[in-house]
């Protein structure tokens, strides 16, 4: 800890080593799973760039009057890590939870450690070290104590913000204590006493009020669009609508007539590979975000569409049914797969098709940049602040030491803000601009054209069933364009973190196994969206578990435990790809326990079984991702016409110790509701290399009338605080399109292979 | 062109061109951020505000004709941010990103003094044109009822 009443307001930044040239693509490259040396391995919060940082001197400090402000270098996003941060800080500081404040840390991995927000991680490897760092702070504040008073540190005990010396009944409060305390070495980790679980105030309980709660429901909140800076202009940008274009000319005569205009800004393009850097265009800056808007439409642009301009989504569609039903590169091969399809009694086959997604956070895009003597300071809502550094020392050519990243609060990220983009538009304009502090904006129209879409998919599945209806052979073909054309020159096959997203960790108990990946080209910016391609990848899978126990005449919940076959660990170093979430295998095994207790938890919840009314059925479907295992169970209606409605959806989570268990509830919620979204309604079509969606009109999301009416979550018990934690914000998603899809199987009869679900119930 | 506005009790002036709508004059004229931009076509309802208490999408008022009328923004919904929906929010931990809820808040806000006893359907009628995009939907519904007993209780 240290003492320091203005902490979060001055945060130094110190230099940091250049190890990105050229571009920050090799460290998100390495960590998604570069093959490395066996013994240079490394895993979980060690294995992420720039490491973990553990040191209670920079992420804790304690000011005079008692306030405790713990510094998150983790975006918040809507998962509540500004709140579950500091929780677990206090909880082993056995500090009063009133008294305890957060700072939001800029970018600077060299000081705080990794800082990318994505992966379902935060807590999963922030955990041990935030609890260790609570523990040192009290055991420094112990410490302080007891040399004022002249006692042994062991007669003395640290309580709800003060440090107590019994037989002498002395007592002083933490801040009385700060200073003294500050001056004091931090123990080494060998000395740190940490709680019994028993003795938990704050983790694991359900009662911490947001900590943001009061800001966000009166409006003070502040998020990246929210910025306000002293002769601040405001920027929206002309973007090639088609991907790879570029601007052939363009005429500014009538935008330099609207009012409020003030200068246009051409923004170069980036050649592929781009990674995060911007699209390009035309910007236009006015003294206000409307008459800028208005400008942009007096923009007179002619547009070179470059390569993609014939990229159309019906013609993918088939060039990617074309390529799962040819064989592709083998990724995984169990046993003789050919020869047991050929003996098979029976053969099942089916293809499941899902469009591209956009992210379409509820917050757009947006950013402030200045830059003024030499040095670029930004505020913006992004999952990724050193990578924001890294692209915009990059790109302006200004030593990353003299580029600050100021991280505001996101409204909603979902993979879509990893990528900094807006950021350095913000900046080049800036410098068109002299480097006024510049906002950019991007409309929602700007946010659906131009996202780095979910990666449209082709899965299919054949199996071979023996006369028991048991699978003896199961050949699974996947194609879809991968997230590494971002940062590599048109690559066509699934990166291994991609495969390893519920496609190779295939689970289930059969003998002969082949997975194979065909080739597909991106024609458009591909990018992570929540939960990554365990989306496609469960719904083929789980939707089609669902069909083997229809041909095989049984239920399909019984079916589905028996393909998950008896509990067991499965080793996934013993796969083709051991690419795990980044976790040690060793640690993180893949339990088919723990993926049947959450089926078992799901269906129980529902009361699966129950018979049904006509046009009612319940599905189910579970899937383990950011080595979490999630289990959904949906009931649907049908009505006649085809309308859908969603009565219940009984949600089973086991993601090992539960660190704030309303935030984890709230999470598996809006991923509910997302799956739901993406299952009935969420599609991007292409059309002459553009998106045919543009706004929510078009690009519909769901909404409280069509969300289902009740979602109850069922968190599995684990109160040993020694097992892995498992990720929370993401592996929610995967099992809800299949569970919905399985269970209008069971209400209709009719099989949907092909998201979004739309009007193909309409009758 | 000048406008004078009234929002949440206090004049402010405000030159801007007519046909400005009143979510850019609050957010970048007068730096009230606490309406928020989603869509610009009023099919989000994040940047929703009161008219004469009643809920409206400034993205789609023009500053013309917020002249005259009483405009309320989620700053101003409450002096000290305790209206009892603010409460029943905080009390159930609604947000998440917490982008949307401010218009969540005005809509939620606006029904309840309309519909004091809301059913699920009128719930769903009032509050479909709100979009949250994390999915706070069940605990939206849950603090919609929560509020509405408790403002009937104060009565």
């Amino acid at each position: 800890m240290r003492h320091d009443p203005t902490f979060g307001a001055t945060i130094a930044n110190v230099s940091r080593r250049a190890f990105l040239t050229g571009i920050a693509a090799g460290s998100l490259i390495l960590s998604v799973g570069l093959p490395v040396r066996a013994e240079e391995q490394k895993y979980a919060g060690d294995g992420m760039p720039n490491g973990l940082r553990e040191d209670p001197k920079i992420f804790i400090a304690i000011a005079e009057d008692g306030t405790v402000t713990v510094l998150c270098h983790r975006s918040e996003m809507g998962q509540g890590v500004r709140t579950s941060w500091p929780l677990v800080v206090a909880d082993e500081l056995d500090a009063d939870w009133s008294r305890v404040k957060v700072a939001q840390a800029p970018g600077d991995e060299a000081r705080f450690g990794n800082q990318d927000t994505d992966g379902s991680r935060s807590m999963r490897h922030h955990f041990m070290t935030l609890r260790r760092m609570g523990a040192a702070a009290r055991q420094m504040l112990e410490q302080a104590a007891a040399n004022q008073w002249g006692v042994p540190v062991a007669e003395v005990k640290a309580t709800n913000h003060e440090v107590v010396h019994k037989a002498s009944n002395r007592r002083l409060g933490y801040g009385e204590l700060a200073k003294a305390a500050a001056d004091l070495p931090v123990p080494p980790r060998e000395s740190l006493a940490l709680k019994h679980p028993s003795e938990f105030r704050y983790i694991g309980k359900s009662e911490t009020p947001l900590i943001d709660g009061f800001d966000i429901t009166t409006g003070k909140a502040q998020y990246g669009i929210d910025t306000q800076l002293d002769g601040m202009v405001y920027a929206v940008v002309a973007r090639p609508p088609v991907f790879g274009g570029t601007v052939k000319s363009y005429d500014d005569a009538e935008t330099l007539k609207v009012p409020g205009v003030l200068k246009t800004v051409a923004i170069e393009p980036t050649p592929a590979p781009a990674v995060f850097q911007p699209l390009g265009g035309v910007a236009v800056v006015a003294t206000n975000t409307w008459a800028a808007i208005k400008g942009r439409e007096a923009l007179k642009i002619e547009w070179d569409d470059g390569p993609n301009a014939s990229y159309s989504s019906e013609e993918h569609k088939a060039s990617l049914e074309t390529a799962v039903r040819n064989p592709g590169t083998v990724v995984r091969e169990d046993g003789d797969t050919d020869k047991a399809l050929g003996s098979a009694a029976k053969r099942v086959e089916a293809e499941y098709y899902i469009p591209h997604l956009a992210h379409a956070t509820m917050e757009p895009p947006a950013a402030v940049v200045r830059i003024a003597g030499g040095k670029c300071e930004a505020w913006a809502c992004v999952q990724s602040p050193q990578a924001t550094r890294d692209h915009l020392s990059q790109r302006l050519g200004i030593p990353v030491e003299n580029v600050t990243v100021n991280v505001t609060l996101l409204g909603g990220g979902f993979g879509r803000k990893s990528k900094p983009d807006y950021v350095v538009e913000a900046a080049l304009i800036s410098k068109g601009m002299d480097g006024k502090p510049v906002k950019v904006t991007w409309t929602r129209e700007d946010d659906i054209t131009n996202d780095y879409f979910h990666a449209v998919s082709m899965e299919r599945i054949e199996a071979g069933l023996d006369e028991s209806g048991k699978p003896v052979a199961w050949l699974h073909r996947s194609a879809a364009p991968t997230i590494l054309s971002i940062f590599a020159p048109d690559p066509k096959q699934e990166a291994d973190f991609e495969l390893a997203m519920g496609l190779i960790d295939m689970p289930f108990d059969i003998p002969n196994v082949r997975v194979e990946n065909p080739q597909a080209a991106a024609h458009t910016r591909i990018g992570w969206f929540r939960s990554v391609y365990n989306i496609p990848h469960a719904f083929a899978v789980q939707s089609f578990a669902a069909e083997l126990a229809a041909a095989a005449g049984r239920d399909q919940k019984d079916y589905l435990l028996e393909l998950i076959g008896p509990p067991r660990q499965v080793d996934t170093r013993k796969l083709a790809v051991t690419w795990n979430y980044g976790e040690d295998p060793a640690v993180y095994l893949l339990e088919t326990k723990r993926l049947r207790g959450v089926v078992e938890t799901a269906a129980e919840a529902i009361q699966w079984g129950r018979s049904m009314p006509k046009g009612s059925g319940l599905g189910i479907a579970a899937h383990r991702s950011f080595v979490t295992y999630v289990a959904a169970a949906v009931e649907v209606e049908v009505s006649e016409n085809g309308a859908l409605t969603i009565p219940r959806v009984d949600i089973a989570v086991d993601c090992g110790p539960q660190i704030n268990p309303d935030r984890i509830r709230s999470q598996m919620e809006g991923a509910v509701v997302m799956g739901v979204s993406l299952a009935t309604l969420g599609e991007i079509t292409f059309k002459n290399g553009r998106t045919e969606q543009a706004n929510f009109d078009t690009f519909e999301v769901t909404r409280i009338d069509a969300a289902p009416k009740e979602i109850h979550v069922h968190l599995m018990p684990a109160s040993d605080y020694n097992l892995p934690l498992g990720g929370v914000g993401e592996p929610g998603v995967p099992p809800i399109a299949p569970a919905l899809t399985n269970a209008i199987f069971a209400a209709t009869g009719k099989r949907i292979r092909r998201l979004p679900i739309r009007d193909q119930l309409a009758t | 062109m000048a406008f004078t506005l009234k929002i949440n009790g206090a004049d402010h002036d405000v030159d801007v061109d007519s046909e400005t709508p009143l979510l850019w004059v609050l957010r970048d004229v007068l730096g009230m951020t606490g309406t928020k931009f989603g869509c610009g076509q009023a099919l989000c309802g994040a940047c929703t505000v009161h008219l004469d208490g009643i809920a409206v999408r400034s993205c789609q008022t023009l500053v013309s004709d917020a002249v005259g009328v009483a405009v309320t923004t989620i700053e101003g919904l409450s002096p000290d941010g305790n209206h009892p929906v603010q409460i029943a929010w905080r009390d159930a931990n609604v947000p998440q990103c917490g982008y949307c809820q401010g218009g969540q808040i005005m809509q939620a806000a606006s029904l309840l003094k309309d519909t004091p006893n809301p059913t699920d359907s009128d719930i769903d009628a009032a509050m479909s044109g709100n979009i949250c995009r994390c999915g706070t939907y069940p605990r939206i519904r849950a603090a919609i009822k929560a509020a509405a007993q408790k403002m009937a209780g104060a009565q």
